[in-house]
């Protein structure tokens, strides 16, 4: 894919994710359908596949899942040089690569990061206060939600159900097997890549 | 079992504070909660579970991805907003670094069949482990002072509007959350006076 980002747009993608960052709410994977939804289908820099394969990349690979997010930065930053003419070298695609992961990176950590460390102190010495306890209260049904609602749509484009079938179940069987056993990630995520590679699903 | 013994350890420096931090993170595949406990609780020693419990319980409640919530007031106990960096890059700074090569290397064969469709199937696994994770809280919303009709109630509508309807995070958390925790602060104010 390739796409042409001006400065305005540089800026663009770092106030979304500036504005993403205090929204996490329940770890960074719950903003992934603003992500898509910004990315993929209103501003076109990144293709649905880019976004599901930097999801499942990132979940494979060790570290915390915000890793997601720098993988798509990367890759707003791969498609931004792709767009160039003459197309730039090597090394020029990577510092711009580079360039989309720490816009993105630092967008969706500093704020939170600093909500955080200033606030932790207070919330800690008051976890008894009601105020404290209904936020906490107010947001769990929200938050179990919005990671549900995040599988859904990472399973798949959402417009061919005969077609896309077998990953659906796969899907329903993996969060099934997550839900009920101690089944080791790396042995699911191996299982899936495995399916996936010999076309059986 | 699993005695957690009285002793308790404090990182000795910024530099500890960073290397713990990154070897935590480097073995966290997939989940990385387990791991957190084991280091920081059994291991290292500093925390005690109780601390443990708490501090991850609002290390949740605020916004930003949980791990590194903790990692900074981790960090930020001990040596202030010097920890809280060092804690913070040693999380981020090597796997950052790892995830980068992972996608170049396979980005060479990206285009064949094969690695189309193993990671197809890998997007598939780690939707459905998602889902799982949501799932999994369920139990914990039995004794949420809303009552579990509410909860399913406020989750069935955040599904639709976010997974059906497609819109904003924003406006769904800015309008819903607050609701929620009106709601939730009547209930309990109203637990309290019976």
């Amino acid at each position: 894919m390739s796409i042409t980002l001006n400065f305005q747009d540089w800026l663009s993608l770092l106030m979304h994710f500036v504005s993403l960052s205090l929204l996490a709410v329940g770890g960074a994977i719950t903003t992934a359908p603003d992500i898509h939804r910004y990315l993929v289908d209103e501003q076109h820099w990144l293709t649905h596949y880019q976004f599901t394969s930097s999801v499942a990349i990132a979940q494979g690979a060790p570290g915390p899942n915000v890793m997601f997010i720098a993988l798509m930065g990367w890759n707003v930053g791969m498609n931004a040089a792709a767009g160039m003419t003459p197309e730039p070298n090597m090394l020029y695609c990577v510092m711009l690569a580079l360039l989309g992961v720490l816009v993105t990176m630092v967008g969706i950590i500093i704020p939170s990061a600093t909500l955080t460390f200033f606030s932790t102190q207070w919330a800690h010495n008051n976890r008894e206060l009601k105020e404290v306890r209904a936020f906490k209260a107010g947001l769990a049904p929200l938050v179990m939600s919005l990671l549900v609602a995040t599988g859904w749509l990472l399973t798949g484009n959402h417009d061919n159900y005969a077609r896309d079938w077998p990953m659906w179940l796969l899907a329903a069987v993996t969060t099934v097997i997550v839900w009920l056993t101690n089944t080791h990630l790396l042995i699911l995520l191996t299982a899936g890549a495995l399916l996936g590679a010999f076309q059986i699903i | 079992m699993n005695e957690v013994p009285a002793v308790r350890n404090a990182p000795t420096s910024n530099a500890d504070l960073f290397l713990s931090f990154n070897w935590l993170a480097l073995q966290g595949f997939g989940g990385v909660l387990a791991v957190v406990q084991r280091e920081l609780v059994e291991n290292k020693k500093w925390l005690t579970l109780e601390e443990f419990v708490e501090d991850w319980s609002v290390a949740q409640i605020l916004p930003g991805p949980n791990v590194i919530n903790l990692a900074l007031m981790i960090g930020g106990k001990h040596f202030g907003w010097r920890g809280a960096l060092s804690a913070l890059a040693g999380l981020l700074l090597v796997p950052t670094i790892l995830v980068l090569i992972i996608a170049s290397a396979i980005a060479g064969v990206a285009d064949s069949e094969a690695m189309q469709g193993a990671l197809r199937g890998m997007g598939a696994v780690s939707a459905g482990l998602i889902m799982a994770t949501g799932i999994k809280m369920l139990p914990a919303l039995k004794t949420n002072p809303m009552g579990l009709v509410a909860c399913i109630a406020m989750a069935t509508i955040t599904f639709l509007a976010i997974a059906i309807w497609r819109l904003p995070l924003s406006w769904v958390l800015l309008t819903l959350g607050p609701l929620a925790s009106l709601w939730a602060w009547r209930c309990i104010t109203k637990s309290e006076t019976v």
